[in-house]
């Protein structure tokens, strides 16, 4: 049954075009209702640029390992055991570093290959033996945050050296030597605006070429203005603290590396049939056990770096590091959009989704809301994310 | 006799879409009573707003049920009042057993607690109507699909059913399930329960209805009695097309090449229970530009043959030799299958060929994304030609390509998941059941575009339930039977009878 929308007019167009598309849209203002919020509820402190640089290194860690997480969910799975497995990778680069004094050049690759061995153990019992990865990563839960008490013997470990802490501390140093406001923020704010604005020019002109629906131009420009409009507000911020800090720029480039990886590779495509319906991907030759395998190395890899970036943050490691850490990073993934049943969700849904998840414990922090309320209004935040999802979907169908 | 349900000028709007435009439909006491057309005609939808999916007010004009104005606000009310809804696909809990399915939800209990002597009596009268002859204890899970529907009607019958509605009973079900079952219906009939059955299989609605009502484009065409005049198929598929269909299998030029495919020896044992041989010794031989039929009882071993073929993807301990051009090739994995020029369009199309929550574009492609793609990144721009280019050859009717496959109709999910595979370019293609499920219309171009396959070049295994459809389009048909070919009959020498007689003499 075909809808009958062609002969409905222009303002009808753009009301249904928002009802389908509901979601996206949805997700920005909503990001954007929440910061002006707590802006308003804080006083202006929420958006002071030393309280934003603070916003994107206390949450690197979360948004790293949900694009991971967003993989291993769009293939039809999903990893509890990030938020040990991370605890665990700290305390290992405290044990090498601090304790067996390995040079920091040597000791981050070593922890980075552990987590590919944790991923790929892991994987190993959901790919090929078809243990559901609920249990098989609860177990590694349970393991690695036994694994990290035994490493620390109980203890914190640290500090750890300059070079390491640069890791998650360090800033991108002035290129224009203005140093305040930082020349490089004020650039890279501009080339990342251009840049966003130049791909969804290009996205529009393929998608004119070729028939298919395009978002009506003013919902374009005006999203497209707000987007670029609050890079910029950001990177100016920024660059009136200390400029990028070195956590930006990973966080940001595996952001687009994971976009791409799953939005424009036949690799992404693969993972997103497996978790759609894993039979018939089965049945089109897609090697699904590889697939899945590969998810859980990958979110092994992401995990140990978001370890390494948690420990050199706080420049020590401690047995309890990590803890309920994946409930926070599944949370960001399913409020981005993702399915529980596989299939559907997008990286910067999930990148999104972590900042909602940032903003709001940054901002009830400020306001001195106890972290027993927090709990709670993050909960039902969620939960309300979901029943937006499954409402907006029965209201389609 | 007396008028047990009117339904009068019934439409049924959703936004955009007029699914049902002043449709009636007058069902007599104690008649068997068809309602066909093509899918998305309306069938299902008037049947819904029959039984209170669709409530009262959610539509306009007015049901009279039993003598009065019925207004059925959900599937309860219409239930309270006798109306059961069977539908294709089944709704039993698999691992319940027989019993525990029929009193789901009315159980014979005392106090919430369960009267097992009491259920399991009541099952065994009810499992003796229907003629299933299964303990109440056995699972659900261990029935195959023709026991299954008659637990459904067994269900049906445990709610003192006046009015029972069946769509589309027979679509999974072989022959002689069928026929058990249509035999069932008109017994039924003779205790007094009136039903409506939705089918495609016209040969079966000329043999059990008393009436014939057909729907298209969502308005009553035509409503025949069958004890009055003569209801002919072809005047069925007239009303239901709009169209005068002559031929229902479309005329092919019948040129086999050289021998393209052939398969020695081929043996698989059963994947859990190790000691059961599923598949023996077949041997069987694709010429190039051939359609070939596999024709057998459902459980024969046709769907587990050609998926052992494709890659290994059912059973194990298989031996045997498959070779293309007279030469070995592995097909031991799917994507080496595929390499090797094959390819496997599967009976169950939701569950095993077609991503539902993706678009149409991305299903076409599935099977060979190398080919629109560069070093691993995929070129959206060439990925929508081949996707508008199968659209148009395939007459695939969708807004767009950009369209999920779930909201496009049985039909067209077929010609989608068609499309995947002859993107892989494979040299023979094995359809398993490639019509079940669509209309008629579809049917006939899904014909068309098998006989364009063979016009290619290209070599077809047909593997079919449906004999006259093997008989319409096959060179040769092989006659399959509890997992060994028992036969091989050329078109001209095939029939019904023939096929028939290789299965039960074996």
């Amino acid at each position: 049954m075909e809808r009958a929308d062609t002969s409905a007019g222009r303002g009808m167009n753009i009301g249904l075009y928002l009802r389908t598309h509901l979601r996206e849209y949805g997700l920005l203002f909503a990001l954007i209702a929440i910061m002006v919020f707590f802006q308003v509820v804080t006083g202006g402190t929420l958006l002071k640029p030393v309280n934003i640089t603070n916003l994107f290194l206390q949450n690197s860690y979360i948004i790293i390992m949900a694009l991971g997480m967003l993989v291993v969910i769009v293939s039809g799975n999903i990893d509890l055991s990030v938020g040990s497995v991370m605890g665990f990778i700290g305390a290992l680069a405290a044990v090498m570093i601090v304790n067996w004094h390995w040079p920091v050049g040597l000791a981050v690759p070593a922890c980075l290959g552990v987590g590919i061995l944790i991923g790929a153990a892991q994987g190993y019992w959901v790919a090929y033996w078809k243990i559901p990865s609920f249990i098989v990563t609860l177990a590694g839960m349970l393991v690695f945050r036994g694994m990290s008490l035994w490493l620390l013997e109980g203890q914190s470990v640290g500090p750890f050296p300059k070079s390491f802490q640069l890791l998650s501390t360090g800033f991108i140093p002035d290129i224009l030597g203005i140093d305040r406001p930082n020349g490089t923020a004020l650039i890279a704010g501009l080339l990342t605006a251009g840049l966003i604005l130049w791909m969804g020019l290009r996205a529009r002109a393929h998608n004119r070429r070729y028939g298919i629906e395009t978002e009506p131009t003013a919902f374009f420009a005006l999203r497209n203005a707000i987007v670029a409009g609050a890079l910029l507000f950001v990177f100016y911020k920024l660059a009136t603290f200390r400029g990028l800090p070195n956590v930006l720029i990973s966080m940001a480039v595996l952001t687009v590396i994971y976009a791409f990886l799953t939005e424009n590779t036949t690799l992404g495509r693969r993972i997103y049939a497996l978790g759609g319906n894993e039979k018939a991907a089965k049945l089109s030759g897609i090697k699904t056990e590889r697939l899945t395998f590969l998810a859980f190395v990958n979110m092994g890899l992401l995990a140990a770096l978001a370890g390494l970036i948690f420990a050199a943050r706080l420049n020590t490691a401690t047995p309890k590091a990590g803890f309920a850490v994946e409930l926070d990073v599944i949370a960001a993934v399913f409020i981005g959009g993702a399915s529980m049943s596989g299939g559907v969700g997008k990286i910067v849904g999930a990148v999104v989704g972590a900042f909602i998840m940032g903003v709001m414990n940054n901002g009830m922090s400020i306001m001195g809301i106890g972290i027993d309320y927090q709990q709670v209004i993050k909960g039902l935040v969620l939960l309300a994310a979901v029943f937006f999802d499954v409402y907006n979907k029965s209201k389609q169908a | 006799m007396t008028t047990l349900l009117e339904m009068r000028s019934i439409t049924k709007t959703f936004p955009g879409v007029k699914a049902l435009d002043t449709v009636n439909l007058t069902v007599r006491e104690g008649e068997i009573h068809a309602l066909v057309g093509e899918n998305g005609a309306g069938k299902s939808t008037l049947m819904k707003v029959l039984s209170g999916v669709y409530p009262a007010g959610s539509y306009e004009g007015e049901i009279h049920y039993d003598g009065a104005l019925a207004e059925f606000h959900d599937i309860s009310n219409s239930e309270a009042r006798g109306i059961i809804i069977i539908h294709q696909e089944l709704a039993l809990v698999p691992l319940l057993s027989i019993a525990e399915n029929l009193f789901l939800g009315n159980e014979r209990a005392r106090g919430g607690v369960i009267d097992w002597r009491e259920t399991n009596r009541r099952t065994g009268e009810l499992l003796a109507k229907v003629g299933l002859r299964e303990a109440p204890s056995t699972l659900v899970d261990k029935l195959g699909v023709g026991k299954q529907q008659l637990v459904e009607i067994a269900k049906a019958l445990s709610k003192e059913v006046r009015l029972l509605i069946l769509d589309e009973p027979t679509a999974a079900l072989s022959e002689a399930d069928s026929q058990a079952l249509l035999d069932l219906m008109l017994e039924l009939k003779k205790q007094g329960v009136t039903q409506i059955i939705i089918s495609h299989k016209l040969n079966e609605v000329r043999r059990v209805a008393d009436t014939v009502t057909v729907l298209r484009d969502g308005t009553t065409v035509s409503t025949m009695d069958a004890r009055t005049e003569d209801v002919t198929e072809g005047r069925i598929v007239r009303d239901m097309v709009g169209r005068d269909m002559a031929h229902r299998y479309p005329a092919r030029d019948r040129r086999a090449g050289d021998v393209l495919m052939e398969v020695q020896d081929w043996n698989v044992w059963h994947p859990e229970h190790a000691g059961r041989q599923v598949i023996e010794n077949v041997n069987l031989t694709v010429r190039a530009g051939e359609v070939v039929g596999i024709a057998g009882l459902m459980g024969a071993g046709r769907t587990e043959l050609a998926m052992s073929l494709f890659g290994k993807s059912y059973g194990r301990n298989i031996s045997g030799r498959v070779l293309m051009h007279g030469r070995p090739v592995d097909t031991g994995t799917v994507s080496r299958a595929i390499g090797a020029g094959l390819a496997y369009v599967t009976e169950d199309r939701k569950s095993l060929g077609l991503v539902l929550e993706e678009t149409v574009q991305r299903n076409v492609t599935l099977a060979n994304l190398p080919a629109v793609s560069k070093s691993g990144v995929i070129n959206e721009a060439v990925e929508t030609q081949v996707a508008e280019k199968y659209r148009d050859a395939m007459n695939i009717r969708t807004p767009s390509v950009f369209q999920k496959v779930m909201n496009l109709s049985g039909g067209n999910q077929q010609k989608v998941v068609l499309s995947k595979w002859l993107f892989a370019e494979p040299e023979v293609l094995i359809l398993d059941e490639p019509t079940r499920g669509i209309d008629v219309g579809a049917k006939f171009e899904i014909y068309g575009i098998i006989n364009d396959l063979s016009a290619q070049g290209k070599g077809v295994i047909m593997i079919s339930s449906e004999m006259p459809e093997l008989l319409g389009m096959c060179d040769r048909i092989y006659v399959m039977n509890e997992g060994a070919l028992v036969g091989e009959l050329t078109a001209g020498e095939a029939s019904q009878e023939r096929i028939m007689s290789l299965i039960v003499t074996e």
